[in-house]
C-alpha cells in the first residue's frame, strides 16, 4: 500500500530539487557540455591556451598590447634562485603577492599586505617569516599548485590597492570582477567577494559571494553564496544590492581589449580595481565557469546567440562593441 | 559550424558494422547471446571384438570426421598392449591397432565426442569418385538393367532416380531376390546409380539415441546432386538424413578390417551430454587452422588476459556517461576504471576495504611528507614506496590473522594508488576535506558502477565473444562526446534560476 505513495513522494522531492531540462533551456542556461563543445572548442583555438594558462605570458602579452596589469616585481624560475627571494623583495617597499604562473582557481596565491620588522603580514593578519615565503616559492616551483603537477615558476607582483568603494563588501582578499567576453563583446559580468567561509579566497565553490553585475552600468543585480541567493554579506552584513562598480566603461573596455590581444573567442577576464591605477587585468581564463549565470539569475545562451547572429561585428571597434553590449545586455532600457 | 553529417555517418557506420559483426558471429558461429548456454555433445564408444589365435593382428576401424551437423571434438582409445595410430586413407580415416601376438577374445575401444553443431565445417570435400563399371554375368545383368530402366523412366533427377530404384527393388520382389544372391541390395543400388551416371555410394551410419548400447551401423545410400548430397533409406526409399543420424563411414570403404583374427565385430554405445558452449567452442577451435577472427583460437592463458582487456571499454563508457550525463566529479579521469579492474580481482567488499585502508593511511603519511618540502617527483616516488610498504604490511597482518582475503590487496595498481593519494592530499590542503570526500566518493561510486557493469556475466560474455560490441561501444562513446545537453547534476545546480523566473 505504502509503496506507491513513497514513490510519489520520491518523485515530488526530485521535482523540487531538480529542474526540468526544458525549463533550463527556456531561460537559456548554458550547460557544461554545451560550453565545452559549442563554445570553448569552437571559439578557443587550442594553441592559444598556453597564453592564458601561463600568467607570465599573459602579463607580457598585456604589456605589449597596452593593457594595464599589476607591476611585476620579479620572477623565480629555478630552485636555486629561491634564496634570492629576500633580495628581490627589497625592491618593493610595501605589499606584494606571490603566485604560481600556472595556478588555477586562485590556488597558491600568497598575499603580503605589509613588510615590517615583525615579518611579512599576510592578508589574514598573521605574520610569516622569510623561510615561510621561501618554502611557498619552492612549492610553486615543484608544481604543487599547477595543473597536472608540472614544474612551474613563481611570479612576484605588486599588491593591488583595491578601491575603497568595495570596503565592507569583501572580507580580506581582493574583490575581482569577472567579465565573460564573447567574440569581443562583454556578455555577462559578476563580482567575486571573499568571505570568512571562503578563507579570504575569491573562489565561489569555497564560499565566496558572487554578485551579478548589470552590463549596462555595473550595478548589482543579485548575490549568491553556495549557489543560493543572499541579500546581506555574511560577514559584514552590508546590503549587497548597494554595490556599484565604478569606472564601468573602463572595466568593459579593458575586458574587451583582452579579446583583441588573446584571440580567444570565449574568454573569462578577471579585473581588479586599483585605487590609484584604475582597472587592471589580473588573469585570463579560457574555460570560464558557469556560476556567473546563477549570480546573474540569467542564462548565457540568449546573449551568446545574439552575438553569433550579429553580421557586422568584425567591423565594430572596441568602443562600439562596449556600447552595443551596454545597450542590449542591461535591465534598464 | 562544420557540418555534423560526416560525424553521424561515421557513428552510424560504426554502429551498423558492430551490429552486423555481432549478428554474423551469432548466426554463423552459433555463439549464444547469453552465457551458460549448453550445447549437446554425443559420446560414442565403438567396441571391436575378435578372436585371436596367436598370430600378428591388425585391426582397422573407420572413424568419423567432422561432417555437416556434427563437429568432432576429441577422441580416445583404450586398447592395452596394442600399438595404435590414426591413418588417413582414401577410404576415410581409420584407427589402426596392431599387436605381434594376441590370444583369445580381444576387445578394443574407441571413443569419440561429437558436438551437435549446425555450423560444422567439414574437414574435406565429401564427393564420390566414379567407380569403374562392373560387368555382371547373365542373368543378373539383364535383371539389373530392367530395374534401372523402369526407375529411369519414372524419374527426373538424381534424387528421384534413387528413390524409384529403391521402390523397384521393393516392388519387383523376384528380381530383387535374384540379384540379392550375389550382392546385397545396397551394393546393387549404389552400383546401378553409378551406372546411370549418378554419383552415389553406400554409407554406414549410426542412429544416435541417448543411453543405447550394443548398436550396430545401418546402411544408407548417399546420392549426390551437384554440391549437395542426401541420404536414402535403402529399405523404405525415404529421403533425408534424420537429425540423429551420424555418418560413421562415408568414403566407400569398409567399416572394420581385421587381419589375423576371426569373428570380428563392432558394436556401439552412446550417451548424450550437455556441455557449456565455451568448452565446446574451445575444443572446436582448438586445432582449427581455418582463419576465423575468434579469440578462441588463442591459448587459454591469452584468452583470460583478453577477457580482462575487452572489458575496459565497458568501464570507460561508464566513466564517460557518468561524467557527461550525470556530471560526477572523479579524481583522475580513468582512475575509477583501474580501481574497478582491481575490484574484479579482489571481490567488491575486500577491494573496497583495502582501498579505503590504503588511501586513508596513505593520506596520513602523505600529510607528514608535505612538511618535508620535497620536489614533486621525489614526493610521488616516496608515496609509491610507502604504498608498497603498506600493502606488504597489510598482507602480512591479514595472513597472521588468517584472513587470506587480505592478501588480495596486492592486486591494486600501486602507481595509480600513489597518484590518487597525492591528488587527494593536495586537494585536501587546497580545498578542504569536503572536496576530498566529494571527489573521492565520486571516484569510488563510478568505480563501483564500472565494477558492477564489468562483473556482469553477460557483459563479460558479450565483450569476449562478439568483437562487434567494441565498435558499438565506440559509437556510443562518440555520441556521448557530442552531447550538448544538461548534465543531471546541473539540473540541480541551476534549479534556483528557474525559481527566480516565476517570482
Amino acid at each position: 500500500m505504502s509503496e506507491p505513495v513513497e514513490k510519489l513522494n520520491w518523485f515530488q522531492t526530485m521535482r523540487e530539487r531538480y529542474a526540468h531540462p526544458s525549463a533550463l533551456s527556456k531561460i537559456g542556461v548554458l550547460g557544461m557540455n554545451r560550453r565545452n563543445v559549442s563554445y570553448i572548442s569552437r571559439y578557443n583555438p587550442r594553441h592559444l591556451f598556453p597564453l592564458v594558462d601561463d600568467k607570465l605570458q599573459t602579463k607580457e602579452l598585456a604589456l605589449e598590447a597596452g593593457v594595464k596589469v599589476p607591476d611585476l616585481i620579479g620572477v623565480i624560475s629555478e630552485q636555486h634562485s629561491v634564496k634570492d627571494l629576500s633580495y628581490i623583495l627589497q625592491r618593493c617597499s610595501s605589499g606584494f603577492c606571490i603566485k604560481p604562473a600556472h595556478g588555477s582557481g586562485g590556488k597558491g596565491i600568497m598575499v603580503i599586505t605589509r613588510q615590517s620588522e615583525e615579518g611579512y603580514r599576510k592578508s589574514n593578519g598573521q605574520f610569516a617569516n622569510i623561510g615561510d615565503l621561501e618554502r611557498h616559492v619552492s612549492n610553486i616551483l615543484a608544481g604543487l599548485f599547477s595543473l597536472g603537477g608540472r614544474a612551474d615558476v613563481a611570479i612576484i607582483e605588486d599588491l593591488i590597492h583595491f578601491d575603497d568603494c568595495f570596503s565592507g563588501f569583501s572580507y580580506e582578499g581582493v574583490p575581482d570582477t569577472r567579465v565573460i567576453v564573447f567574440r569581443g563583446f562583454p556578455v555577462m559580468a559578476m563580482m567575486r567577494l571573499s568571505t570568512a567561509a571562503s578563507n579570504g579566497k575569491a573562489n565561489l565553490h569555497q564560499g565566496a559571494v558572487g554578485v551579478g553585475l548589470d552590463i549596462g552600468d555595473g550595478h548589482a543585480l543579485r548575490a549568491v553564496q553556495f549557489d543560493k541567493p543572499i541579500l546581506l554579506h555574511p560577514d559584514t552584513g552590508l546590503n549587497m544590492m548597494t554595490l556599484n562598480v565604478p569606472h564601468w566603461e573602463e572595466v568593459l573596455t579593458l575586458a574587451v581589449s583582452c579579446y583583441e590581444m588573446s584571440g580567444l573567442g570565449y574568454l573569462g577576464t578577471d579585473i581588479v580595481l586599483d585605487r590609484f591605477k584604475g582597472p587592471m587585468l589580473l588573469e585570463l581564463n579560457a574555460r570560464p565557469g558557469l556560476t556567473i549565470q546563477i549570480a546573474n539569475g540569467k542564462g548565457l545562451l540568449p546573449r551568446l546567440r545574439q552575438i553569433e547572429s550579429l553580421s557586422h561585428k568584425k567591423r565594430m571597434s572596441i568602443a562600439d562593441r562596449v556600447a552595443y553590449a551596454r545597450e542590449h545586455f542591461t535591465d534598464h532600457r | 559550424m562544420a557540418s555534423r553529417a560526416p560525424f553521424y555517418i561515421l557513428v552510424s557506420l560504426l554502429f551498423l558494422a558492430g551490429t552486423a559483426l555481432t549478428l554474423h558471429r551469432h548466426i554463423a558461429f552459433d555463439i549464444p547471446w547469453f552465457p551458460g548456454e549448453q550445447r549437446q555433445t554425443w559420446s560414442i564408444e565403438a567396441k571391436v571384438d575378435f578372436e585371436a589365435s596367436g598370430a600378428p593382428v591388425t585391426a582397422r576401424l573407420a572413424i568419423p570426421n567432422t561432417q555437416p551437423r556434427f563437429t568432432q571434438l576429441n577422441q580416445q582409445t583404450a586398447s592395452p598392449g596394442y600399438g595404435l595410430s590414426f591413418v588417413e586413407r582414401e577410404a576415410g580415416t581409420y584407427a589402426e591397432w596392431s599387436k605381434r601376438e594376441a590370444n583369445g577374445t580381444q576387445s578394443l575401444y574407441y571413443k569419440v565426442d561429437m558436438l551437435v553443431d549446425p555450423f560444422a565445417i567439414p574437414d574435406e570435400q565429401n564427393v564420390v569418385q566414379n567407380i569403374k563399371p562392373n560387368v555382371e554375368k547373365e542373368p543378373y545383368a539383364t535383371a539389373a538393367q530392367m530395374i534401372l530402366d523402369r526407375a529411369t523412366e519414372r524419374s527426373s533427377s538424381n534424387y528421384t532416380l534413387a528413390r524409384e530404384l529403391i521402390h523397384e527393388f521393393n516392388n519387383q520382389e523376384q528380381t530383387a531376390e535374384l540379384l540379392a544372391q550375389i550382392k546385397p541390395k545396397t551394393v546393387w543400388i549404389a552400383q546401378l546409380l553409378q551406372e546411370a551416371g549418378v554419383p552415389a555410394r553406400r554409407i554406414h551410419a549410426l542412429e544416435l539415441e541417448d543411453g543405447r548400447r550394443r548398436q550396430s551401423l545401418i546402411e544408407y545410400i548417399q546420392v549426390f546432386d551437384g554440391e549437395e548430397y542426401d541420404v536414402f533409406n535403402p529399405e523404405t526409399g525415404v529421403q533425408g538424413q534424420a537429425e540423429n543420424l551420424l555418418l560413421w563411414q562415408y568414403h566407400s570403404g569398409p567399416v572394420l578390417e581385421v587381419i589375423g583374427a576371426t569373428n570380428a565385430q563392432v558394436s556401439f554405445s552412446m550417451i548424450s551430454q550437455e556441455q557449456p558452449f565455451n568448452i565446446a567452442l574451445n575444443q572446436k577451435f582448438a586445432d582449427n587452422e581455418w582463419l576465423n577472427f575468434s579469440l578462441y583460437t588463442l591459448p587459454l592463458e591469452e584468452q583470460a588476459i583478453f577477457k580482462g582487456i575487452l572489458l575496459i571499454p565497458v568501464g570507460v563508457l561508464i566513466v564517460v556517461l557518468m561524467r557527461i550525463l550525470v556530471g560526477i566529479k572523479t579524481s583522475g579521469t580513468f582512475m575509477p576504471v583501474l580501481i574497478a579492474m582491481a575490484f574484479i580481482q579482489t571481490s567488491l567488499l575486500t577491494g573496497l576495504i583495502g582501498f579505503l585502508l590504503i588511501v586513508g593511511v596513505g593520506l596520513m603519511i602523505r600529510s607528514y611528507l608535505s612538511y618535508l618540502n620535497l620536489l614533486l617527483v621525489a614526493r610521488i616516488s616516496a608515496v609509491i614506496i610507502m604504498v608498497i610498504g603498506m600493502i606488504a604490511i597489510f598482507s602480512i597482518i591479514a595472513y597472521k590473522f588468517g584472513l587470506t582475503e587480505g592478501m588480495k590487496i596486492t592486486f591494486f595498481p600501486m602507481i595509480i594508488l600513489a597518484w590518487t593519494i597525492e591528488r587527494m592530499s593536495i586537494l585536501w590542503e587546497e580545498e578542504g576535506a569536503k572536496q576530498v570526500m566529494i571527489q573521492g566518493g565520486g571516484s569510488l561510486l563510478v568505480a563501483i558502477l564500472a565494477y558492477m557493469a564489468m562483473n556482469l556475466d553477460w557483459v563479460r560474455h558479450l565483450t569476449f565473444n562478439f568483437m562487434g560490441i567494441q565498435l558499438i561501444l565506440m559509437a556510443l562513446t562518440l555520441v556521448a562526446g557530442s552531447y550538448t545537453g544538461y548534465r543531471l547534476l546541473e539540473l540541480k545546480r541551476f534549479k534556483p534560476l528557474t525559481k527566480l523566473d516565476k517570482s
